[in-house]
């Protein structure tokens, strides 16, 4: 057990370098970091002393060294756009993107597990098979269809919620949240369901073909043969053993939500880390990006994290397989 | 298979009739006739791509000659709706472009972007899937571990990436000329891993087999028995991915292009299209965004819907 997780923790640490390693090479090889920072009128022994001054002279090892320690603590330079400290604008954008993720996140979960309970359990049911059609059409939709869709109707059309922004947000120290204001609320509706709805045909998908699997194997038979009730045959014994794959591949979609939330902070105007990352690939701001691109691989290589050891914890199986393999 | 030999004596006509024969003989066509979503997919498939090929002959207007335009036309709505005129049927957008022809060029352009990035990570995929199962070794654990690092990335944020890159590098004059090879380029090289990945389990699966070892024994080049033996036998599941991968791929270009990251509105794909309509659905003027929404999610939904039929048809399991 010791064993595997300091060799997941080997290789997140292996991963995250490799991406600060990008990130470091997009930042220091991308155009001259000197013509960035100083007026055409500079001489070039003024240029020079600045290089010396940054470290830009000293040797790849060291500049990496540097980068990855200040990466650390959060320090990533100012924004070329903005002329900002890249860190503290990324720590303003946060709790709008995290915020929606996770409202998201629960939308897709709480209606995506029982659509997905229902359909595996009545297959044939015409609501089921409804449910199938609606969600084919869900996973070719692009986002940014349904944002705009979402608009058209419950906006333009109706006029009952706003179609861009945050509405009034409070602050609580350095987190801003719309979550205390009425307006907050009905901004985030459209956005969060425009976001949910690609993850929530998936979780669907996913659990109605487990539990379609589960209802076969030889243990429910058994349970039925005993004459449990079916609530218990069904809630008891299969979903439980369904649970196991969609909270792995739930916690891995979280880290695609972040990073979709790119497109519908764009549709909605959402003031969040995906439109100042959009923002920074249009006007080339590398600073801009080569944080992101950090802060993104570092949300994924947790989250990868957690649900592996989470696994592992759940699944009694993968422990004794390992056991076997180790030892044969 | 490719290697019937046609006896003289038959005509040259009997040889595509016999071949037709066999296709239509075959579990393929039998399992695509048996479907009717797939047939209704396969129609709407080609309607559409027949309709964006023939672009240039059968669109009303040419949305690229800015002589033909006038403000004047600007916003028209549908024809069948007040104030809307039969010249434009689907009406115009904000520069007076009829809003079906743009869709028509629209769309060949996403269908171009789309089939060229798929065949370019198809090529990158096999070949780095086919170095890394045959030498294995260090290039395959180099390979793969570069996999596995873009694989835990979600493609969108990888093609961004390498977009925006590409932007802040190349001067500026440059940018516009380029911005169509780019984006396909930023696509294939998000795209590549899953042929890889395949073709590489693949190839260490056929590595082993006695054709191959036989091969060796008698001593044909290994590039060659690579790509002359081992390629024909491990690319069949890499087409039907690569039909998956065509539909993705459409999208992740519309979806660029709706970010204002892909292709401008001087040369619109359907992404750029419904980029530009976005600014006036506010003030009610929906046709601009709503018509190239609907060609590109039927596009994306017919072709995923022909990947899934491909997909099924080809694994015996399902049988």
């Amino acid at each position: 057990m010791i064993a595997f997780i300091i060799q997941r923790l080997l290789q997140s640490v292996l991963v995250m370098l490799t991406v600060a390693l990008i990130a470091f090479a997009l930042f220091n090889y991308i155009g001259d970091p000197i013509s960035n920072m100083v007026g055409q009128d500079t001489t070039q022994a003024d240029r020079e002393r600045l290089r010396q001054e940054l470290g830009l002279n000293d040797s790849f090892v060291v500049q990496f060294a540097r980068f990855a320690g200040r990466a650390v603590q959060g320090n990533f330079g100012l924004s070329y756009q903005q002329a900002r400290p890249v860190g503290q604008i990324i720590l303003e954008k946060m709790p709008a993107t995290l915020e929606l993720s996770f409202t998201a996140a629960f939308i897709a979960l709480i209606l995506g597990v029982p659509m997905g309970i229902y359909a595996g359990l009545h297959r044939n049911s015409w609501a089921s098979q409804a449910m199938l059609a609606v969600s084919l059409i869900g996973v070719s939709l692009p986002t940014f269809l349904i944002g705009i869709l979402l608009i058209l109707v419950f906006a333009v059309e109706l006029g009952w919620l706003p179609s861009f922004g945050r509405g009034t947000v409070v602050h609580l120290g350095w987190w801003t949240t719309g979550f205390l204001t009425a307006e907050g609320w009905r901004a985030i509706i459209l956005p969060a369901i425009t976001l949910a709805l690609f993850q929530m045909t998936l979780i669907m998908r996913l659990v109605r073909a487990e539990m379609i699997e589960v209802l076969r194997t030889d243990y429910i038979k058994f349970a039925r043969a005993r004459g449990l009730t079916n609530r218990a045959v069904n809630f008891g014994h299969a979903l439980k053993n369904t649970l196991v794959p969609v909270i792995t591949i739930t916690g891995l979609q979280l880290g695609s939500i972040i990073a979709f939330a790119v497109i519908t902070e764009t549709v909605f105007q959402w003031p969040g880390m995906g439109l100042m990352f959009i923002q920074a690939v249009t006007f080339a701001d590398i600073p801009v990006m080569a944080a992101y691109l950090v802060l993104v691989g570092l949300f994924f290589v947790i989250i990868n994290l957690v649900v592996d050891l989470l696994y592992y914890a759940v699944d009694p199986r993968l422990r004794v397989e390992r056991e076997v393999a180790a030892n044969g | 298979m490719a290697e019937i030999t046609v006896p003289d004596t038959v005509s040259s006509i009997a040889v595509p009739r016999r071949r037709w024969r066999r296709f239509a003989d075959s579990d393929l066509w039998w399992s695509f006739r048996r479907s009717p979503v797939t047939v209704a997919a396969a129609l709407v498939a080609f309607v559409i791509i027949g309709a964006a090929l023939l672009a240039p002959l059968i669109a009303p207007h040419d949305p690229y000659d800015l002589a033909s335009l006038s403000l004047l036309d600007a916003t028209d709505p549908p024809a069948w709706l007040q104030d809307g005129n039969w010249s434009y049927p689907l009406g115009t957008d904000n520069q007076g472009r009829d809003v079906l022809s743009t869709i028509l060029y629209g769309t060949r352009l996403s269908l171009l972007v789309g089939c060229a990035a798929v065949l370019l990570s198809l090529i990158l995929g096999v070949t780095l899937g086919l170095v890394a199962g045959w030498r294995g070794g260090f290039a395959d654990t180099l390979i793969m571990r570069i996999a596995d690092v873009q694989l835990s990335f979600p493609a969108i944020l990888i093609a961004l990436l390498i977009d925006g890159v590409a932007r802040s590098v190349l001067p500026r004059e440059v940018q516009a000329q380029i911005t169509l090879y780019v984006l396909i380029a930023a696509i294939a090289l998000s795209y590549w891993v899953h042929f890889a990945r395949t073709v590489r389990g693949s190839t260490m699966v056929e590595r082993n087999k006695e054709y191959i070892q036989a091969a060796r024994v008698i001593g044909v080049h290994p590039a060659r028995i690579a790509i002359g033996h081992l390629l024909p036998n491990v690319i069949g599941p890499v087409l039907v991915i690569a039909t998956i991968n065509l539909a993705t791929a459409i999208l992740t270009e519309a979806t660029l292009s709706f970010l204002g990251v892909g292709l401008p509105p001087t040369e619109p794909s359907l992404g750029t299209l419904i980029r530009v309509g976005n600014d006036f659905l506010l003030s009610g003027d929906w046709w601009i965004s709503i018509f190239p929404g609907i060609v590109l999610a039927l596009l994306i939904l017919s072709v995923n819907l022909l990947g899934d039929w491909l997909r099924d048809a080809f694994n015996p399991k399902l049988r």
